[in-house]
C-alpha cells in the first residue's frame, strides 16, 4: 500500500510538523532580533525600537528573544545537521550556479533533500549564530567585564554587528528565494507538503530516493 | 559664564541635524586638577556626593587611602593613590582624582545607539540623560577612561556631570567648591591650559621635576577635565591613567566604515534581488517535471544522501 511517498492530497511530504514548527521559531524570533538590531545599528533606523515598544524594551527582549533563536538553531542542528555534509554533487551545483541564478534547472545537477545553498544558508546561520550568542552575552553583561578585560567588549561589539550583517545577507537571499523566487517552497514550511513536480525539479535525488525507500517498505 | 552653556553640540543616536548648532559664540569650559598640591583629603568625594544628592556607598579596605577599587555609578568622584616607589627608592604617593574627562571626541556618544541619551554642550561638557539613556552599555564599551557605569537597579548608565546643573548658573562644579588646597580650578579651556603650562613650567624649572607636564590628551582631541602631572611621560602612575587614550579602534570601525559597508551591503543585497526578480522572474514548478539532468538522478544512484527523509 505505501508503494508510493505521496500524501492523501497526491503531494509529497518535505518537512515535518516538528521541522516547521522549529523553522517558524527560528524565523519570528530572528525578525525580531533583525529590527531590533537594526534599530540600534542606524539612528536612521531607531524608530523601528519606538513603534515596537519603546527603546528600552528593545534593549530588555533582543537578549532573551536572542536565546530563543540560539535555541531554534540548536534544534535545526540536531534535526538537520546530518544531512548538512557537503557532497559531490555540492560542489558540482557551485560551478553550475550561473545557471541555477539565470533559472537553466536543467543544468543545474539534481538535489538531495537539501542543496548546496540550502547548506551553506544552515551553516552560516549555525556558526554566525554561535558567535552571536558568545558576543551577545559579553554585550548583555557589560557592566560585569572588568576593565582589565575591556577587549573582550571591543571585540564583541565587531563581531556582533559583522556576524549581523552576515545573516542578513543569508536572510534576504533565503526569504526572496523561498517566497518569490522558488513557487511552492513558502507552502512546504506551511503545510509542509510540495507537489511532485516541485520535488522532482529541485530535489530530485531525494525524491527517487523515497520513492525506493517507499518500494522497498512494500 | 552662563550663557548658553547648555547650547548642544553632539547628541548620540541621532538622525539629522543637531539643532541650533554653531549658531552663538561659545567658550569651553575645564576643569584643572593640579595632582602636585593634591592632600588626598576626599573633601571632593563628599562635595559630588552631597550636591548630586548620591548615597554613600560600602567602602572597601586594600591597605590604602582609597575609598573603593574604581568609580560606581552612584560614586562618580574616586581620588586614586598610588605609593610609587621612584628609581632612587623614596615613596611618592600620588593622588589623581578620577572622574569622567569630558573629552572633546566622547568615545561613549560615539557608541550610544539611543537618540539623545548622551549629548555634548558646546561648552564641553558631556552629559547622560538617563530618560532616553536605554542602558545597552555601548558607552562603557566606548569610553577609554573607564568611566560610564551601569546601574543594575536603575537599568541605566550614570557618571560625572561636570555638574553641568552648576556651571549653567555660573557656579563652579561641586568638587572645585570644596578643595580645600587649590589643586582643582575651573575656568575656559584656554585659561586653564595656561594655568597649567605656568605650574608644569613652575615644578620644571623650580622643583626638580624634569618631567612635569599637562595631561590634555590628543588621542581624544583633548579632554575638559586636564591634569598636570609630575611625571607627565608616565601618566599610568597615576591609577591607571591612560597614556594614549583614544576611542577603541573597533568602536570607531564599528560606528564608521562598517556601518557603511552594512548599508551598502543590504540595501544592494534588497536590490539585488529585486532586479533578479526582475530579469530573471522565479522559478516555476512544472506539473510534472521531467527535465533530464546532466549527471542527474538517472545517471547517478542517489546513495550519497541516505536516509533524508522528513
Amino acid at each position: 500500500m505505501s508503494s508510493t511517498p505521496l500524501l492523501a492530497n497526491g503531494r509529497v511530504l518535505r518537512y515535518s510538523f516538528r521541522e516547521r514548527l522549529v523553522h517558524w521559531l527560528a524565523g519570528f524570533s530572528y525578525v525580531y532580533l533583525l529590527l531590533t538590531g537594526l534599530a540600534f545599528w542606524s539612528p536612521w533606523l531607531f524608530w523601528i525600537a519606538v513603534v515596537l515598544g519603546g527603546p528600552t524594551v528593545s534593549r530588555e527582549l533582543h537578549p532573551w528573544v536572542g536565546l530563543i533563536f540560539v535555541f531554534a538553531t540548536f534544534l535545526m542542528y540536531g534535526m538537520w545537521g546530518g544531512q548538512m555534509h557537503e557532497t559531490e554533487p555540492d560542489k558540482e551545483f557551485w560551478r553550475a550556479l550561473g545557471h541555477y541564478v539565470r533559472n537553466e534547472d536543467e543544468l543545474v545537477p539534481s538535489a538531495g533533500r537539501f542543496n548546496a545553498g540550502q547548506k551553506l544558508l544552515f551553516w552560516g546561520f549555525f556558526w554566525c549564530g554561535i558567535l552571536l550568542l558568545l558576543s551577545g552575552l559579553v554585550l548583555w553583561f557589560t557592566h560585569l567585564i572588568p576593565w582589565g578585560l575591556r577587549y573582550v567588549r571591543y571585540t564583541a561589539v565587531l563581531v556582533h554587528a559583522t556576524c549581523a550583517l552576515l545573516t542578513i545577507g543569508l536572510f534576504i537571499i533565503h526569504v526572496y528565494m523561498g517566497t518569490a523566487m522558488e513557487r511552492g517552497a513558502i507552502g512546504s514550511v506551511i503545510r509542509g507538503d510540495v507537489s511532485v513536480g516541485w520535488a522532482k525539479r529541485y530535489h530530485r535525488v531525494w525524491y527517487e530516493h523515497l520513492l525506493r525507500d517507499a518500494a522497498a517498505r512494500k | 559664564m552662563s550663557q548658553a552653556t547648555l547650547e548642544i553640540r553632539a547628541i548620540s543616536g541621532h538622525a539629522g541635524s543637531v539643532p541650533g548648532a554653531g549658531v552663538r559664540r561659545e567658550f569651553e569650559v575645564c576643569k584643572l586638577i593640579d595632582t602636585t598640591t593634591c592632600i588626598g583629603c576626599k573633601a571632593c568625594e563628599v562635595a559630588c556626593l552631597e550636591w548630586n544628592g548620591l548615597s554613600f556607598s560600602e567602602t572597601t579596605f586594600n591597605n590604602s587611602y582609597q575609598t573603593m577599587p574604581e568609580t560606581q555609578w552612584n560614586y562618580w568622584n574616586l581620588i586614586k593613590f598610588n605609593e610609587h616607589e621612584r628609581e632612587d627608592g623614596t615613596l611618592q604617593l600620588l593622588m589623581r582624582k578620577d572622574q569622567c574627562m569630558h573629552c572633546e571626541e566622547p568615545g561613549c556618544l560615539i557608541a550610544c545607539p539611543a537618540d539623545g541619551a548622551i549629548v555634548q554642550y558646546v561648552n564641553g561638557i558631556v552629559d547622560f540623560q538617563q530618560e532616553h539613556c536605554i542602558g545597552c552599555g555601548y558607552c562603557v564599551t566606548g569610553c577609554p577612561f573607564n568611566i560610564p557605569k551601569f546601574s543594575p537597579t536603575a537599568r541605566k548608565v550614570f557618571k560625572c556631570t561636570l555638574c553641568v546643573d552648576r556651571v549653567t548658573q555660573g557656579l563652579e562644579p561641586a568638587c572645585i567648591k570644596a578643595c580645600p588646597t587649590g589643586c582643582l580650578h575651573f575656568g575656559t579651556k584656554p585659561e586653564m591650559k595656561a594655568l597649567a603650562e605656568n605650574r608644569a613650567t613652575q615644578l620644571r624649572e623650580n622643583s626638580g621635576f624634569e618631567n612635569a607636564g599637562v595631561y590634555d590628551p590628543p588621542g581624544v582631541r583633548g579632554t575638559h577635565v586636564i591634569y598636570v602631572l609630575h611625571d607627565a611621560s608616565n601618566p599610568e602612575l597615576y591609577g591607571g591613567l591612560p597614556k594614549d587614550p583614544h576611542v577603541p579602534w573597533t568602536v570607531s570601525f564599528w560606528k564608521g566604515p562598517l556601518k557603511w559597508i552594512g548599508n551598502i551591503a543590504m540595501i544592494g543585497g534588497l536590490l539585488g534581488v529585486f532586479a533578479h526578480y526582475l530579469r530573471f522572474g522565479p522559478k516555476v514548478e512544472s506539473a510534472d517535471d521531467e527535465t533530464p539532468r546532466p549527471g542527474g538522478a538517472a545517471s547517478r544512484p542517489a546513495t550519497r544522501e541516505p536516509g533524508n527523509r522528513p
